[in-house]
């Protein structure tokens, strides 16, 4: 006790900013590269191909698994040929119908189940019975009610798209903080205007979610639709052309427009939605 | 429901008619502004029940005030004595079972942008607005001001709190000080008839705490705005009030409402005397509480 009484007061002088050499220091070249995540996904892309060549090539069974690199000249020259073009877009033209129909039907069943009590058992029960039946199990279901046609396809579409949005949406509505809303309703923010200008941006990240969820729900369903009766309007879509190719024995081709679906489905998300994540809940600081 | 409406037949308070003919019909704004003695605020017999899953909880006991043009009017208590929901009832989000509160004569009914809440919660920004987004944002949905008026009079409440810097950043780059500097700037740029503070300050670490609460007095100099501010502090009360109203706890009921010792004297000894006074006040409440506990 006497000697902490006996130790003095202790004053340091400290360094300006300016005295210091480096507080920041770039990253570096190997860093910097190791850091995007695009050029560390190529890579295990390309790891893939390089496995797939050459277990092809060991098969040496082309109507079993061609090797990587006469897919790839399959997707070249159907790509080229305008074949898959015109294929791949009568199949995104039929889904951005189906997909948007149903996020708008979600937005309206959410708005509605948010609103009101009974709403919500209606969600909840319907989501309930419909989002674990395969969109594709009402395919013929569709066809005696819509035909052969564009028609049927929207309609399974909607169906494969609505449940997860809605659920998605209202999780995201319910999520909403009671301060977030408390501040809407002190600017006499109500109705559609409190749901526009508040709850969807607040639950922009379950709403993104439940997109992407819908997308990649719709997007294959469509496939396997299309691989159930093909041509709709004179034009099939991807799934008919792989069926196609499959009875000609093109296994090549096959692969090809496997490929392609996935390389849409790698563009969509990479591409479309890493925009749109970019612009919002990223900048907005509610997603890292 | 029904509990609501036979306490309100049964309250037949002293003073009810009292002082409320003054407010007439539409004159009552001008005549608030005229008239200094007219309150801003009258809350009046005001008694607070909400149902929990199990209980029907009584926060507040016929609570009576009145605020004035100008004051700095601190609702002061433990935790539990009904001063956040008193707050959020004279905001318009909740109304009361018994008694009345009247914002320049007219009966509060809903939240409106006549009485501005700055809440403690950091994320009463909107993360999807920038700073001067944020600020303007009540200003144009409301329809208070267009497009570029809104935007000049954001910037210069952001200005007003230090912040001019900062415009154009997401509030998730802000410290919890900045944010709510934002929020008081928010509230201030709707100039609204009274600012409803709940413990806006409480949520930050005791420096900033500090520096905010110097600020806001500096602001007031400036503006001399109406503040409801409700705190549990009773330093902060004794700082930032002009007039304190103390609550008991369980459920809420006046205890008093004494004036705060003059602007910048919070450190003098009458303020420490204040300090004791208040606390014994509060502390007198534990011990007739904890037989009962």
């Amino acid at each position: 006790m006497l000697e902490a009484m006996q130790r003095a007061n202790i004053y340091s002088e400290t360094l300006g900013p300016e005295q210091f050499g480096i507080i920041q220091k770039p990253l570096t070249l190997p860093e910097k590269i190791y850091n995007q995540s695009w050029l560390r996904k190529i890579a295990i892309l390309v790891v893939l191909a390089a496995a797939w060549e050459i277990y092809g090539r060991w098969l040496d069974n082309p109507l079993l698994v061609p090797p990587f690199s006469e897919a790839m000249r399959a997707l070249v020259e159907d790509v080229s040929n305008g074949t898959i073009p015109s294929r791949a877009l009568s199949s995104i033209q039929v889904l951005l119908i189906g997909f948007t129909t149903g996020t708008l039907l979600a937005g309206l069943l959410t708005v509605f189940a948010f609103s009101t009590r009974i709403g919500t058992d209606f969600l909840e029960t319907m989501t309930a019975m419909f989002n674990p039946l395969p969109a594709i199990a009402l395919l013929p279901l569709a066809l005696i009610w819509f035909g052969l046609g564009v028609g049927s396809l929207v309609f399974v579409l909607v169906h494969s798209v609505m449940w997860a949005v809605a659920l998605n949406t209202l999780a995201g509505f319910r999520s909403v903080s009671m301060t977030v809303r408390m501040v809407g309703r002190n600017y006499n923010l109500n109705g559609l205007r409190f749901v526009g200008k508040i709850l969807i941006p607040a639950a922009f990240p379950s709403i993104l979610a439940g997109l992407k969820i819908g997308w990649a729900f719709a997007w294959r369903t469509l496939i396997a639709a299309e691989l159930i009766f093909g041509v709709s309007s004179g034009q099939g879509g991807l799934g008919w052309y792989i069926f196609e190719s499959k009875n000609q024995l093109n296994i090549p081709e096959v692969f090809a427009g496997l490929l392609t679906i996935i390389l849409i489905g790698l563009a969509v998300e990479n591409v479309v939605f890493r925009f749109v994540e970019t612009r919002t809940v990223q900048r907005w600081g509610m997603q890292t | 429901m029904a509990s609501g409406a036979t306490l309100a037949s049964k309250s037949a308070l002293p003073g009810a008619g009292g002082i409320k003919t003054v407010s007439a019909g539409s004159s009552g704004r001008a005549a608030a502004d005229a008239d200094p003695n007219q309150p801003l605020l009258d809350v009046r017999g005001v008694t607070i029940q909400y149902k929990t899953q199990r209980h029907l909880v009584t926060a507040t006991y016929r609570v009576g005030f009145n605020v004035l043009q100008g004051d700095r009017f601190v609702v002061l208590g433990p935790s539990g004595c009904g001063k956040s929901t008193l707050l959020k009832a004279v905001g318009g989000y909740l109304q009361p079972t018994e008694g009345e509160i009247r914002l320049k004569g007219e009966l509060i009914k809903k939240p409106g942008p006549d009485r501005i809440m700055v809440f403690q919660e950091f994320d009463q920004l909107l993360p999807w607005k920038t700073v001067l987004e944020n600020v303007a944002f009540p200003l144009k949905t409301t329809g208070t001001l267009h497009a570029k008026a809104a935007q000049e009079r954001a910037m210069d409440y952001i200005k007003m709190v230090n912040l001019s810097k900062f415009a154009h950043s997401y509030p998730h780059t802000l410290s919890g000080g900045m944010k709510q500097r934002v929020a008081i700037a928010r509230a201030m740029a709707m100039e609204p008839d009274i600012l409803l503070m709940d413990e806006p300050f409480a949520a930050l670490d005791a420096l900033t705490r500090v520096r905010m609460q110097d600020e806001l007095l500096a602001l007031w100099d400036e503006i001399r705005f109406t503040v409801l501010f409700v705190t549990h502090s009773i330093p902060e009360a004794i700082k930032i009030g002009s007039r304190i109203l103390l609550l008991s706890p369980h459920p809420g009921q006046v205890k008093a409402e004494i004036n705060s010792v003059p602007r910048g004297q919070e450190n003098s000894n009458e303020a420490a005397a204040l300090g004791r006074e208040i606390h014994e006040m509060l502390f007198a409440d534990q011990i007739e509480e904890a037989p009962n506990a």
